[in-house]
């Protein structure tokens, strides 16, 4: 029997309404968490998972408090305790760690002393114990040299550091529970694998016992043991982890599994209809309800229960768990597999494109010319055919952005020119290039809040390409409004609505609305599905791909996701450090022969799968710059074959399967190594 | 059309929103009240005023408060309540048109500034640095005693003076929208810079831009009559708080009613214009109070 080192009983947390109703974020919340456990906390935003969590250490945010229930550490209940005596709990006993490391680590402070502070809190250690201590926290997170270290400064280390050195001062109080909210969002896919096998070690060698909170049923997968699903402030779903992802026996989680894309299955997901309730507006019946495709009028009138199940050991919030424990024995997911009609001509091309971002000196200023020896992104030579989706991939730094910004005219090339149709060259101002150009090349952005005017109605927001590439007013203007949003299954109510009113998935498809309103060729999609949730993400990826077979429009897909990349793209294009290391179609890319940062990318996805472990190759380093000459991996290439390396550009070299790759390698030899382990 | 007809009613209700909110509160509600009576009375009060202002009559000089006088007279016999009610007329016109044109000169240059960028923005601010630094009442007196002290004067010149911080506010407020996608989005679909600034930024910064310009007024209010106190502001016989100040302060310390009253009226007009505006603020979800607006 394990000790239980903290427990819940009906936690309800809420607020108060303008109207002075009470509103609960958290709806009876009952669970505990085991010594030596790592548990799980996975829902979308809005789900109360954050709230959760911060209860867990007793505090509850300014606004919210609590109306019923308790949480019992150590005999006391947290949420009635003072904060003095909170104190003494909140770093020693229980440790949190944030989401962004960056933020929460003070800029002017050395690491060191930042820790140190740490310690001189939560121990009473003397200096030259605490000394040690830092040394051995800095080992114990996996940190090269501990002693130079501790000397820098937050930030001199990269976002991964950063991320362990938080974990470390969290472990200076040597604390019987770690909460972990969201801690490797946002981190690069590589970056993330290491720090969570990095937890993985800390929870195996120290015994404590883990909260982690995520979005991302990827990351939760590696880590837990078990797993909480929450939804609009209930858990539905609580058990252990393999029973939670292989036998998802409540409705949302079945939806959620299967509207993720998964390498391992490639093509479009499942998405999901709906969004989440706002808080409060669930007055009887299940809140799932709306969304759920088993429900019937039981489930509108009643709410269910949290029921446990024997047999799978898990406790589910749902009255037709039975039926979905049957269907997730039998049925084999299926995806809708893309077959995209490319034609052969082609309608864009990027020959020998340099970018540089570094500051020009006075007279080359006067001359307008870019003197940069060691640009951002350099030679990159695509061609993409009209009707095909071609898809950027690479960590942040890879210069995907900014090759897209460039294409779209929102930043200069320094070399190189681009090509529309073949023999329309796209100006590097984009005042001087002509309307019909500016019309055929649209962007869509990673997050609609900041891509949508707050000030602006739909309406407003969908007719401004309209009205500037189309001339249209009036009766005209409005229908064409409608038709258009027609077109990304948006009614004709949206008209009046701001962006504010709208959800996350809503707001990205008037995004869509407005690059399809200019009836463009080519739609460069910057990231996005990155800032929505997983259960909406899949909805876009499809209306996207909808859009595109009615219309045959061409696009440049960036993501940092392979999964997201693999489920929507013809053709993949692999960058790291500005320079393209592998292009080819899609479907070979995933496959090997291929170039070792596509292997190493490809080994740190997190599958929604605890037995499918991301496969650690290479070294958890982040460069800043790219190397002046040879092979822009050398510096973090697993199979390094020496001075070559650093001294020559690399060969292209086509593989069989028809992808190209940048690499001094042999094909053969490649295809070795990497089938061979 | 109808289009416009609709928008039309947003706007109305917008406003209407916006003063249901300010007065949900007690400070914005009275500020609202004070305000309004003002505005009300400067506009009315020449209809029922009991006697003229301008009349002087030596015999009554300096009569304490009565039935017949109910501020008293002053140390001409002039009736103190008929000043004092006409008083705030030409301080509330000279300064709500002088923060009307600083809101625009101010606000424009801020936005243009904070699009534009680069040198021209460096040049322009330096320059608003060096106006900034020079007292302005100094500068006002020169400008005064050059061009006169007619309203056509002060307007513009007060105008001027206080929109050098509006600029700042507006420029600020510019960059804070600038970096956003839907500008850069606004700008990869070719729209022109006054496109950009009219329908993209202006919503988006109207509104700091207005709550300082209510800020501005109350300055400008309190700048006004300095200058009417020194003699450089409305001239006599003209009913006007500052000045009617300055007349009576030697009489202070045996005449108190003839400097209260005025005092009482200016402070007041400031106290309401303050109140409402930070009520205006707060309607708008602009926190006073947590950010500074430069």
């Amino acid at each position: 029997m394990k000790t239980t080192v903290q427990k819940i009983n009906n936690l309800t947390i809420g607020f108060q309404s303008q109207k002075g109703e009470q509103i609960s974020i958290l709806k009876n919340i009952s669970t505990s968490i085991n010594q030596g456990e790592t548990v799980g906390i996975v829902g979308e935003s809005g789900s109360g998972k954050s709230t959760l969590a911060l209860a867990m250490m007793g505090y509850v945010k300014h606004g919210l408090f609590t109306i019923s229930g308790e949480c019992i550490f150590h005999s006391n209940n947290l949420l009635e305790m003072k904060n003095k005596e909170l104190e003494n709990i909140r770093g020693r006993k229980i440790a949190m760690i944030p989401q962004n490391a960056g933020q929460s680590l003070t800029p002017n402070l050395k690491i060191g002393y930042q820790i140190d502070e740490a310690l001189k809190l939560h121990t009473d250690l003397k200096q030259t114990e605490r000394d040690e201590k830092i040394s051995e926290l800095l080992n114990k997170v996996r940190l090269p040299s501990p002693e130079t270290m501790a000397q820098r400064y937050p930030h001199e280390l990269s976002g991964g550091q950063q991320q362990r050195v938080a974990v470390a001062m969290a472990l200076a109080g040597s604390p019987e529970i770690l909460l972990l909210d969201e801690p490797t969002t946002g981190l690069d896919v590589t970056t993330q694998a290491h720090v969570l096998e990095l937890l993985n070690l800390i929870a195996k060698d120290s015994g404590t016992s883990m909260v982690y909170v995520s979005h991302d049923l990827g990351a939760i997968a590696q880590v837990s043991d078990r797993v909480i699903v929450m939804y609009s402030g209930e858990i539905v779903l609580d058990g252990p982890v393999r029973s939670i992802l292989k036998n998802p026996i409540h409705p949302y989680t079945f939806g959620l599994l299967k509207s993720i894309p998964k390498l391992s299955l490639p093509g479009l997901p499942n998405s999901m209809s709906g969004s989440q309730p706002q808080p409060g507006s669930i007055k009887k019946g299940c809140s799932f309800y709306e969304r759920c495709e088993f429900a019937d009028d039981d489930c509108k009138v009643n709410s269910p229960s949290l029921e446990f199940i024997k047999d799978l050991n898990t406790s589910v919030r749902c009255f037709k768990h039975n039926e979905l424990l049957n269907l997730t024995k039998i049925e084999s997911q299926n995806v809708k597999s893309i077959e995209n009609k490319v034609l052969k001509n082609e309608i864009l091309d990027l020959s020998s494109v340099s970018i540089s971002y570094a500051k020009q000196k006075f007279l080359d200023q006067l001359l307008n010319k870019i003197n940069d020896t060691n640009p951002t992104v350099k030679d990159i030579n695509i061609n993409i055919n009209k009707g095909e989706t071609l898809a950027l991939v690479g960590e942040s730094g890879s210069g995907k952005s900014t090759i897209l910004k460039s294409i779209a005219g929102l930043l200069k090339t320094k070399d190189g020119n681009i090509k529309f149709e073949k023999d329309k060259t796209l100006s590097n101002d984009l005042r001087q290039r002509d309307p019909s150009l500016l019309r055929a090349i649209q962007l869509i952005f990673q997050n609609p809040d900041e891509s949508l005017n707050p000030n602006h109605t739909v309406e407003e927001i969908v007719s401004q390409p309209l009205r500037l590439y189309f001339g249209l007013k009036g009766k005209e203007l409005k229908d064409k409004i409608i038709e258009v949003l027609d077109k990304v299954r948006l009614g004709e109510f949206y008209l009046t609505r701001y962006p504010r009113q709208l959800s996350g998935g809503e707001k990205q498809r008037v995004a869509v609305a407005r690059a399809f309103a200019a009836k463009p060729d080519i739609i460069l999609c910057d990231e996005v599905t990155s800032a929505l949730d997983v259960s909406v993400q899949a909805a876009v990826l499809n209306l996207l791909q909808e859009l595109k077979e009615d219309f045959g429009t061409t696009y440049i897909f960036v993501s940092h996701d392979l999964a997201v990349v693999r489920a929507i793209s013809d053709r993949v294009a692999v960058l790291y450090q500005g320079r393209l290391c592998e292009i080819g179609p899609s479907n070979n890319v995933y496959k090997f022969p291929s170039h070792p940062y596509t292997e190493v990318l490809l080994g740190a996805v997190l599958e929604p799968d605890p037995d499918i472990k991301p496969k650690l190759v290479a070294e958890d380093i982040v460069e800043e710059k790219p190397p002046e000459n040879g092979c822009s991996f050398q510096g973090r290439c697993p199979r390094i074959l020496g001075d070559i390396c650093k001294n020559e550009v690399p060969p292209w070299q086509t593989s069989e399967n028809g992808n190209s790759i940048r690499c001094h390698i042999k094909i053969e030899d490649l295809k070795n190594q990497q089938t061979s382990n | 059309m109808s289009n416009k007809k609709e928008k039309q009613k947003n706007i109305f209700e917008k406003i209407y929103e916006v003063i249901k909110t300010m007065a949900s509160k007690p400070s914005g509600l009275i500020g609202l009240i004070i305000l309004t009576f003002h505005v009300i009375l400067a506009i009315t009060s020449p209809l029922y005023v009991p006697y003229d202002y301008k009349a002087i009559d030596p015999s009554l000089m300096l009569t304490p408060p009565s039935s017949e006088f109910w501020f008293g007279t002053d140390s001409l016999g002039r009736d103190v309540f008929t000043r004092t009610i006409l008083g705030g007329r030409t301080a509330l016109t000279v300064t709500f048109f002088g923060s009307l044109i600083a809101l625009l000169w101010g606000g424009s240059l801020g936005i243009f500034c904070g699009l534009v960028g680069g040198k021209i923005d460096d040049v322009v601010m330096r320059i608003i640095d060096a106006f900034l630094s020079i007292p302005w009442i100094l500068a006002m007196l020169l400008i005064v005693s050059l061009l006169g002290t007619t309203t056509l004067v002060l307007i513009p010149a007060l105008g001027f003076f206080y929109g050098k911080g509006i600029v700042r506010v507006a420029r600020a407020a510019t960059h804070d929208v600038i970096a956003k996608d839907f500008i850069v989005s606004a700008r990869a679909r070719g729209h022109s810079n006054m496109s950009i600034i009219w329908n993209e930024i202006l919503p988006n910064v109207r509104d700091a831009i207005m709550v300082e310009g209510a800020m501005r007024w109350s300055w400008m209010l309190l700048g006004f009559s300095s200058l009417s106190f020194l003699g450089f502001g409305v001239s006599p016989p003209t009913p006007d708080w500052g000045l009617m100040i300055s007349n009576a302060r030697g009489l202070m310390s045996f005449a108190y009613w003839a400097v209260l009253a005025p005092i009482f009226g200016l402070s007041s007009l400031i106290i309401g214009i303050n109140l409402t505006a930070d009520a205006f603020a707060k309607a708008l979800g602009i926190d006073r109070s947590t950010k500074a607006p430069v």
